[in-house]
């Protein structure tokens, strides 16, 4: 249908005038709205104040939730479990004995570390975390994958900062309150974290994919590096994970694809542990002498 | 209860009850990104968004085009979006139905879900454009079930709304 030759509300001034203002603030409201986007994209932890405090007042609500979620996740658990307890047991038995015999060899391997290492002079590095806490939430209807920690500011929790679970690698604090703080699982399209092959030190870049697997680019070209099963650690470049942090198994092979599942599954572990960046060094800007070394070699 | 009202106070309470509990449902849905549901893939439908275009689509005449941006940064801070992309989407959303409501002289329930399943399409659009800048490629065909989901989902919530409708301007 044509729409109507006038949009007036009636003869009077005052609505026709009320409407047509309407649709200004409107129109205002959208551009303003997009100025806020252009901002957050240029700088990602912009009104960190007005975030941070929403994160703050929404947190009773999420934290008292927590036992509700692991209730009914505990539920679908234990039904699988019960339908496919004669498999998982011989299935178990045979992971088993193979753990065993790895065992052994980590021994083995261990003691050769200390005596290398005490040759060397080196000293292990203890990393306390800063915090251990729960996963309280998470953006399960945007495209984006972050989950909320029932801890802030308070506790010690800085941006940047890297957190575990016992399992594996969870990601990092991108937005945090006093009382919590918001984490980019390692699952996020924006996530990048350097990772190595545990089999034979290869190194990588583990890329989110958004559908709770991970994608593997490795620097190698012609061959794929990558066998289902295999196990990938954090290898320490770049300064902000600390090395040797499992982060996922390589679940399927497809041509150059290599598609991982994430060893910390966020939904199922108790705990999330949040640490220091790696080496602090790599989050500040780069000195003047070294910026201007950096443009001297540009021209 | 009696369907006169007895008193001033009686006449408050309606007149109060008239004019909230749109604002309050979408709220309400607003909070259950709270929920305390850790998922690894978009598959859940954004409640919000379908409870802001059910009243759209039931009472046309109830909201300014405007009222998306307030509503809108309510969800950014609870959800934790970018600052400003339900703002954006919400109002764009509210004017682009001005002109369809504009063109099209009636509308039933089809054509609702219709317009609706658009309007779902461009929202997800929307949040996967803004995911984008951010810096997070994902692969379209990841929100596919989510949008799925999304458009079954509307006539739901639809009627819930409706109910909320009923009993909003019951006395």
């Amino acid at each position: 249908m044509a729409p109507p030759s006038t949009r007036r509300p009636g003869f009077s001034r005052r609505a026709q005038y009320g409407l047509f203002l309407g649709y200004v603030v409107a129109v205002g409201g959208i551009l303003f709205a997009l100025l806020l986007l252009v901002v957050a994209t240029v700088d990602p932890t912009g009104f960190r104040a007005l975030k941070g405090a929403a994160l703050d007042a929404t947190r009773p609500v999420a934290s008292a939730g927590h036992g509700i979620s692991t209730f009914f996740s505990g539920i679908f658990d234990s039904i699988g479990n019960y339908l496919g307890a004669g498999a998982q047991n011989a299935e178990l038995k045979r992971r088993l004995a193979a753990e065993r015999r790895a065992l052994v060899q980590a021994k083995a391997t261990e003691l050769d570390n200390r005596r290398l290492k005490a040759m060397l002079k080196l000293t292990e590095e203890v990393h306390e975390p800063v915090a251990v806490t729960t996963i309280t939430g998470s953006s399960f209807d945007s495209v984006r994958r972050l989950a909320t920690l029932a801890a802030g500011a308070s506790s010690g929790i800085e941006l940047g900062e890297p957190v575990r679970a016992p399992e594996g690698l969870i990601g990092r604090v991108i937005e945090r309150g006093r009382w919590a703080s918001r984490v980019l699982l390692v699952s996020d399209a924006a996530s990048n974290v350097p990772v190595r092959l545990v089999r034979d030190g290869t190194p990588a870049i583990a890329t989110g994919h958004g559908d709770g697997t991970i994608d593997l680019k490795t620097l190698e070209v012609g061959r794929n590096p990558f066998r289902r099963g295999d196990v990938l650690v954090t290898s320490g470049i770049g300064g902000i994970y600390p090395p040797n942090i499992p982060v996922a198994v390589v679940a399927a092979i497809d041509g150059d694809r290599t598609v991982a599942k994430p060893l910390a599954d966020p939904s199922r572990v108790d705990y999330a542990m949040v640490l220091k960046v790696y080496q602090p060094v790599a989050g500040e800007p780069l000195s003047p002498q070294t910026t201007q070394a950096l443009q001297g070699a540009d021209q | 209860m009696s369907r006169i009202a007895g008193s001033t106070r009686d006449v408050a309470i309606w007149g109060f009850r008239r004019q909230t509990v749109p604002i309050l449902s979408t709220l309400a849905a607003c909070l259950i990104d709270l929920f305390p549901i850790v998922a690894s893939s978009p598959l859940i439908p954004d409640f919000a968004y379908l409870v802001l275009l059910a009243w759209r689509l039931l009472r046309p005449e109830l909201w300014v085009a405007w009222m998306g941006l307030p509503l809108g940064l309510f969800d950014d801070l609870v959800a934790g979006h970018p600052l400003g992309q339900s703002m954006a989407l919400w109002t764009l959303t509210f004017l682009i139905f001005d002109l369809v409501d504009s063109r099209v002289g009636w509308r039933d329930y089809w054509m609702d879900w219709f317009f609706a399943s658009l309007a779902i399409l461009g929202y997800i659009a929307g949040t996967w454009y803004v995911a984008r800048m951010m810096g997070s490629r994902v692969d379209p065909i990841v929100l596919a079930p989510q949008f799925a989901l999304s458009v079954f989902a509307y006539p739901l919530v639809a009627r819930i709304v409706i109910a909320l409708d009923r009993w909003r301007l019951s006395r």
